[in-house]
C-alpha cells in the first residue's frame, strides 16, 4: 500500500509552495496533488488558497476538484482548509456572490466592517480554542499571521473553534469532525504554526496508519 | 486585542549575501541572508523585508532561486522586492514561497505592473515601495534609485493611485532619513498613512527603540522597518518589542519553541 500522504490541493492559486515546506518541517510526507482522482489515495487533505474567493473558487471547480473534496468530505477524509481555503468550505462569500463556496460549514464569508485598516495584514491573538483534535497545541493568547479582508460568519455558533479581535469579534476557526478551516496562515505562523500543523498530521495519520 | 504592530527587519541582498546601505551607497558584506534570516525569526521578528538592490536580467534567476530557499527555511511571512518588473516574475517569487512582492521604480514607469500582480495574485501579495523626498514645504516628491532619480511625481497621490490599483500595502522609505539615525520620519508615516486604508510600513532613519515608540505612538503606521541597527546589533527585535510592550503598544509575545 501507498506511504500516507497529506494531498495538498493544487488548483494553481495561492502559496502552495509555502503549506508544503511547512508539512516537510514538521517531518510529514505532503504532496501538491492537481488530479482531483488522486485525492481517492489522500490520508488527509489541504485545501489552501490565497487572494480573491471567485477566483479561487472558479479555478478550484475548473480543475475538477469540487466533486473530488465532496467525496472525500463522505469518506471522512480529513479536511484542513487554509485562509481562502477556509473560506471555501462555506457556501459562499460576499467577495463573488455568483461563485458557490463547498457548503461543508453553513454560513457566509462577508467582508469585515468597522476595521482599522483593510486588509488585516499580521500576528493576532486568538481566543480560547474549542475542543478539537488538531486543536490540542493552541493555547488561548497564542497569535497567529492573517492576512484578509473578508472572514467566515458560520451559521452554527458551536462550529466557531476560534475568533480574534478585529473590529470586532471574528471568526479565526471553524470546523466539525473531521473538518477544520482557519483563517490565519498556519505555515507563516512560526512555531505556533507549526505546532498546529503537527498537530493535524499526528491525529490525522494515526488514524490510517495501521490500515 | 487586536492586530499587533510589526517589527521588520529588512535584509539588503546582493547575490545571496546580505549588505548595508546608508544612503544607498558604500556597502559591506555583513554575512550570509538565510543565516540572518532565521536568525531574525528566533529573535522575534515579525517579517523579513529581502530587497535585492543589484537586482538585473541576469540575476533574476537568482532572485528565484534564493526566495525558495528561504522559504524552505522561514516560517514567518517574507517579501522579496528589487527589480521585479513583470508579473510573470512576480508570480514565480511567489510561487516559490515568498508572500509579498515589492515593487518600486517599475511601477513607476508602468503603473499597470500593479493592476497586473494584484489581479493574479491578490491585492495582499502587492506591495508599494515607495521611496519618498521632502520637496521644500510642498509635500514629498517620489524618488528613484535611492534618491538619484527625480520623478517630479507626489508621494501621497502615487500611493492612493498604487492603492487604488491594488496594492494591498506600502512600504514607504524616507530618503531623508534613511541611513541618518534621526528617527521614522513621523510627518511623511502620517501624511500617507491617513491617505489610505492598506497597511503601511515606515522605513528609514531608526536608530532606538524610543524611535518605535514614537512611530507607533504618533503616526498610524501598522509596522517599522529597519536594517543596519539589527544587523550590526546596535538594538534587537527583542529590546524594541519590550519598549513598545513596555509603552502600552499591542506586539506580538516571544513564541514557545516548537520541539
Amino acid at each position: 500500500m501507498r506511504e500516507p500522504s497529506i494531498a495538498i490541493v493544487d488548483y494553481g492559486v495561492g502559496n502552495l509552495a509555502s503549506v508544503r515546506k511547512a508539512f516537510v518541517a514538521v517531518g510529514a510526507r505532503a504532496e501538491l496533488v492537481r488530479d482531483p482522482a488522486a485525492l481517492r489515495d489522500a490520508t488527509a487533505i489541504v485545501l489552501p488558497g490565497v487572494g480573491n474567493f471567485g477566483y479561487c473558487s472558479r479555478e478550484f471547480h475548473r480543475y475538477g476538484f469540487s466533486p473530488a473534496l465532496r467525496r472525500a468530505r463522505e469518506r471522512d477524509v480529513p479536511i484542513l482548509g487554509i485562509c481562502v481555503g477556509m473560506q471555501l468550505l462555506f457556501e459562499g462569500s460576499e467577495e463573488d456572490h455568483g461563485e458557490p463556496g463547498l457548503g461543508f460549514l453553513a454560513g457566509k464569508v462577508v467582508k469585515m466592517e468597522n476595521v482599522p485598516r483593510l486588509p488585516q495584514i499580521g500576528w493576532n491573538a486568538l481566543g480560547p480554542a474549542g475542543a478539537h483534535p488538531w486543536l490540542r497545541g493552541v493555547r488561548d493568547g497564542d497569535h497567529f499571521y492573517f492576512v484578509h479582508s473578508y472572514v467566515p460568519e458560520p451559521a452554527s455558533p458551536r462550529e466557531v473553534l476560534g475568533t480574534v479581535e478585529y473590529g470586532g469579534t471574528r471568526c479565526a476557526i471553524a470546523g466539525g469532525e473531521n473538518l477544520l478551516g482557519v483563517q490565519f496562515h498556519p505555515e507563516k505562523s512560526g512555531a505556533n504554526g507549526l505546532r498546529l500543523l503537527s498537530a493535524f498530521v499526528g491525529a490525522t495519520m494515526r488514524q490510517t496508519v495501521p490500515s | 486585542m487586536t492586530v499587533t504592530k510589526r517589527i521588520i527587519p529588512c535584509l539588503d541582498v546582493r547575490e545571496g549575501k546580505v549588505v548595508k546601505s546608508v544612503r544607498f551607497v558604500d556597502t559591506k558584506d555583513v554575512g550570509d541572508a538565510i543565516e540572518l534570516a532565521t536568525r531574525y525569526e528566533r529573535a522575534g521578528a515579525d517579517e523579513l523585508v529581502f530587497l535585492d538592490i543589484n537586482a538585473s536580467h541576469e540575476k533574476r534567476r537568482t532572485m528565484v532561486e534564493f526566495a525558495s530557499t528561504v522559504a524552505d527555511r522561514l516560517f514567518i511571512p517574507f517579501t522579496v522586492g528589487g527589480g521585479i518588473n513583470s508579473a510573470d516574475l512576480a508570480g514565480e517569487i511567489l510561487r516559490v514561497g515568498a508572500d509579498k512582492v515589492a515593487v518600486n521604480s517599475a511601477a513607476v514607469r508602468d503603473p499597470r505592473l500593479i493592476t497586473d500582480i494584484a489581479g493574479r495574485y491578490g491585492s495582499q501579495a502587492a506591495v508599494l515601495s515607495v521611496d519618498a523626498r521632502r520637496t521644500g514645504d510642498h509635500g514629498w516628491e517620489v524618488v528613484l534609485d535611492g534618491g538619484r532619480v527625480p520623478t517630479g511625481m507626489d508621494t501621497i497621490a502615487w500611493v492612493r493611485e498604487a492603492v487604488a490599483r491594488g496594492a494591498g500595502e506600502v512600504l514607504l522609505n524616507s530618503i531623508d532619513r534613511d541611513g541618518t539615525k534621526e528617527g521614522f520620519d513621523l510627518a511623511l508615516t502620517n501624511a500617507v498613512a491617513s491617505a489610505v486604508d492598506v497597511p503601511v510600513i515606515a522605513s528609514g532613519g531608526a536608530s532606538s527603540a524610543a524611535d518605535f515608540v514614537d512611530l507607533f505612538h504618533k503616526t498610524g503606521a501598522d509596522a517599522g522597518l529597519a536594517a543596519s541597527i539589527f544587523h550590526y546589533g546596535e538594538l534587537t527585535v527583542g529590546g524594541v518589542k519590550d519598549a513598545l510592550a513596555a509603552a502600552g503598544i499591542p506586539v506580538r509575545p516571544p513564541e514557545r519553541a516548537f520541539a
